[in-house]
């Protein structure tokens, strides 16, 4: 998989840093899955947390609490290498689509996908968060060779292609290219005609659609 | 409101570090290799001030975060064969167990757990010994590019590494548009990058 569009920078410090909400979280994770360069990039971010943790000033912790791990090491055997690479290999493995995602949605492949009808060509699927968690994450499925209309965002958003691709004027985001906006950006996606487009997609707040039509569509979209 | 960045990323130069990342490296591999009580004791007393100070940092109380502590260092004893020296320095996977077992609990009432990066390399990445021994500078690279950083890009990790701000949180705080909290940010980063990619 050759991978074009990447992370912000910014985006990877605050993944490292964990202050990403919950549903940004899961796109990031899921594009770093495939992308080693992004994967090298938050593991230098994360050299960074490891350099505050060094730092930080020591804060005495309880004897007791000492004792009390202590005394639970008896109780909780490490795992040896044969379990850390079955945990690797976990049962939830798909072809197409990355861990992360693979777990969130129980194993199911993208063809078992319950999707809700939003237009013609155009169906998303929500994915569960926490019942705190602020943000959205869903699924859209976007016929080939539609076009979605011009919108900015009312916040940001990551977008993860998964499967078939789309244009705007950033160029072409095929599977693995992950578009990681900001809400200054507008742009109006097309489909390419190859097939439908399939994405996952990470929102902090509704967003915003530009022409009337598309604003009366927007509370139906949902996205 | 300018919150002055604090003197914590910038040790006097020429200070050592506590946590000897080669020893605290060898302990680790003591624990996986002999589960070895002794050695993960002494990680322990290493680790365990500067993770409740984390946690503590962070809003936890002295109980939570004590109760975070021994959740961390239970995964540093079950985990310790997972850790390998090519993905960074032992700090920096404690760090990362420590914030992933935090935002586990915030959310504990789903199943959603923090969706972590590791496991994702495959096996035949593995580096040559020498790659392995520049990681074990990386540490001291990290910690000299943090040094360097303007104040108003060092302030921003602090904010969001230390004190758990989210990008539109800083940008509140500090009363300043988000695209200049972002661009700080991937000044910082790329400043820490290019003295990573020059050393190594």
């Amino acid at each position: 998989m050759t991978i074009r569009h990447h992370l912000d920078e910014a985006t990877i410090l605050a993944y490292a840093a964990g202050t990403l909400n919950e549903a940004f979280s899961v796109v990031v994770a899921a594009h770093v899955s495939v992308c080693p360069s992004c994967r090298a990039a938050v593991r230098q971010a994360e050299a960074v947390g490891g350099n505050l943790l060094e730092q930080t000033d020591a804060v005495a912790v309880s004897a007791d609490t000492r004792a009390r791990m202590m005394a639970q090491l008896d109780v909780v055997a490490p795992l040896n290498t044969l379990e850390r690479s079955r945990s690797i290999t976990s049962p939830i493995t798909s072809r197409e689509l990355p861990r992360p995602l693979a777990r969130l949605l129980g194993g199911s492949s993208l063809d078992e996908i319950r999707w809700r009808a939003l237009a013609p060509g155009i169906a998303v699927h929500d994915l569960p968060l926490s019942p705190q968690a602020r943000g959205h994450l869903k699924l859209l499925r976007i016929g080939a060779g539609k076009a979605m209309p011009e919108h900015g965002h009312g916040g940001e958003e990551i977008t993860l292609i998964l499967k078939g691709a789309y244009r705007d004027k950033f160029g072409e985001f095929r599977a693995g290219d992950v578009a990681d906006l900001d809400e200054s950006i507008e742009h109006s996606p097309v489909v390419t005609e190859d097939g439908p487009c399939i994405c996952l997609i990470a929102t902090e707040a509704p967003t915003r659609m530009k022409g009337l039509f598309a604003r009366m569509l927007q509370p139906w979209f949902g996205i | 409101m300018a919150l002055a960045a604090r003197s914590i990323m910038t040790p006097p130069s020429g200070t050592r570090s506590t946590l000897e990342q080669a020893e605290m490296a060898s302990l680790i591999a003591r624990v996986s290799e002999r589960r070895d009580r002794l050695a993960f004791a002494a990680l322990f007393d290493a680790y365990s001030p500067r993770l409740k100070s984390f946690m503590m940092k962070k809003g936890a109380g002295a109980e939570l975060a004590e109760d975070l502590v021994q959740d961390t260092m239970l995964a540093v004893w079950t985990k310790a064969s997972f850790y390998s020296a090519e993905k960074g320095s032992v700090t920096t996977w404690i760090y990362t167990i420590a914030r992933n077992l935090r935002i586990d609990r915030l959310r504990r009432e789903s199943t959603v757990h923090f969706t972590e990066i590791d496991g994702f390399d495959a096996p035949d990445e593995g580096p040559a010994s020498d790659h392995i021994m520049i990681r074990s500078q990386e540490d001291r690279f990290v910690s000299e590019a943090l040094a360097t950083l303007p104040p108003e890009q060092k302030q921003i990790l602090m904010l969001s590494y230390s004190d758990d701000l989210a990008q539109s949180e800083i940008s509140e705080k500090l009363g300043i548009p988000l695209g200049t909290v972002k661009s700080r940010m991937r000044l910082a980063y790329r400043k820490l990058k290019s003295a990573l990619e020059d050393r190594t």
